[in-house]
């Protein structure tokens, strides 16, 4: 194959995904230019492995690489504040039965739940962001998150969990 | 089924992940387990929430661009790359062809093949030299090579492209130069010169053109920037910046007389 015609394969298959792909950037890296450098340096990779690409959902395939790009990046701008996720700690923390507070969430509005988003962990961001926008079904999340399908529905089930309550902190506090 | 386990499921439920046997066994338990239908319940609605509230984030218009031009540089840099290997990948009846095809261009003259290779109007390129212009700024890309040595900086192009760029350094003059770049503009790879005037910034694209004689300055003002265009030496040079219109021609007019080849203009 011409490396034009190379390209081209490439921009018609892969690039349909860049929106996928930049949202799971920003969400990772919870800024806008920092997750633009990440996007292009993820589909600059993608490119130079594109032959490795063996078919199925190129969506999935671009995600694995942006995630992987957004990790190193992670690793090395981290921000001293935050410290490292810690599955056993997090999970003692909300497998604490039911949520005693029922309160109603829909008063929440987009900043609000925004915010509550880019709180959590990123593990649990990264399997809310790939199930409620991109609609990822449980296998596709765990080949892109390289996790096995039970830790996939558990750390939804975590991340639904941690983002309630801390919706329902802040909607207390609202009023 | 378990309290405990129903609510392990619930995820997967309301994701309609499960398989048949266990949706039916979850909705038996669920139908008489209030603490786990309120479970159910707060799941699917964060789950709303969350979907209602359309969070994501589309990618924006200038990213989409940028992805697209440096693919295209780096697919050009890898054809580059490759021009000694892929001559004797062709067959032997390609070979015929491209022979043949040759001669034909041969017979039927040279202006055939330069219509053909015809470059893009200098008002396309205008705009390209523009957007490179703009994008380097932007992107925290100006520089891939960061010297303000005109000695470090040739031997890097000669590196890496098909020709030798003039490069000097105008420091004296007040435009010292800072970094070097490939870029990519009419269709191949060309050299970008950094130049700095105090706190703005000159890009100058330098690539060869076939032919045609020396010309001189010609300037143009888009969207806040000046661009000037010139051709000595066999190079096609392209110099933008936001600084003013004077400056900048001042600035092409010390390169041009730096060339030594190239004594007077106009």
């Amino acid at each position: 194959m011409s490396d034009t015609a190379r390209r081209e394969r490439f921009e018609q298959t892969v690039l349909p995904h860049l929106d996928a792909a930049y949202n799971l950037a920003r969400w990772l890296t919870r800024n806008d230019q920092d997750a633009q450098d990440v996007t292009q340096e993820a589909c600059l990779r993608a490119f130079r492995f594109f032959d490795r690409y063996q078919g199925g959902s190129a969506r999935a395939w671009l995600l694995t690489i942006v995630r992987n790009t957004c990790y190193t990046w992670l690793h090395k701008n981290r921000h001293p504040d935050s410290t490292e996720f810690d599955e056993e700690i997090h999970s003692s923390e909300v497998s604490s039965g039911t949520d005693p507070e029922v309160q109603a969430l829909t008063a929440a509005d987009k900043e609000t739940v925004n915010h509550a988003l880019e709180d959590l962990p990123d593990v649990f961001r990264e399997a809310l962001v790939l199930r409620e926008m991109e609609g990822m079904s449980y296998r596709e999340i765990a080949d892109v998150t390289s996790v096995s399908l039970g830790t996939v529905m558990s750390r939804l089930a975590r991340a639904r969990t941690r983002l309630r309550q801390s919706l329902t902190v802040e909607l207390s506090r609202g009023f | 089924m378990s309290c405990d386990l129903t609510q392990r499921f619930v995820p997967g439920y309301v994701d309609g992940e499960l398989d048949l046997v266990r949706t039916i066994e979850m909705e038996r338990h669920l139908a008489d387990c209030p603490a786990c239908a309120e479970k159910l319940e707060s799941e699917r609605e964060v789950r709303a929430l969350l979907r209602r509230s359309s969070l994501a984030y589309a990618a924006p218009a200038v990213l989409r661009d940028r992805i697209r031009s440096s693919l295209r540089a780096s697919s050009v840099a890898i054809e580059v790359q490759g021009v000694g290997i892929k001559w004797p990948s062709l067959r032997a009846w390609q070979w015929a062809g491209a022979v043949a095809v040759l001669t034909l261009f041969s017979l039927s003259g040279w202006q055939l093949t330069a219509r053909l290779r015809a470059p893009a109007s200098d008002r396309q390129i205008a705009a390209e030299v523009l957007s490179s212009h703009v994008r380097s700024l932007e992107a925290d890309h100006l520089m891939d090579v960061v010297s303000t040595d005109q000695h470090t900086v040739k031997p890097w192009f000669d590196a890496k492209l098909d020709f030798s760029p003039p490069v000097e350094d105008l420091a004296s003059d007040g435009f010292p130069l800072v970094g070097g770049r490939l870029d990519y503009l009419d269709g191949r790879e060309v050299a970008a010169l950094i130049y700095q005037r105090r706190n703005h910034f000159i890009n100058v694209f330098v690539w060869p053109t076939p032919t045609g004689p020396d010309s001189t300055q010609s300037i143009e003002s888009r969207q806040g920037y000046n661009i000037v265009r010139w051709s000595s030496d066999g190079f096609q040079c392209w110099a933008v910046s936001d600084i003013a219109a004077s400056d900048l021609a001042g600035f092409v007019r010390l390169l041009e007389n730096y060339n030594p080849s190239e004594p007077n203009q106009k």
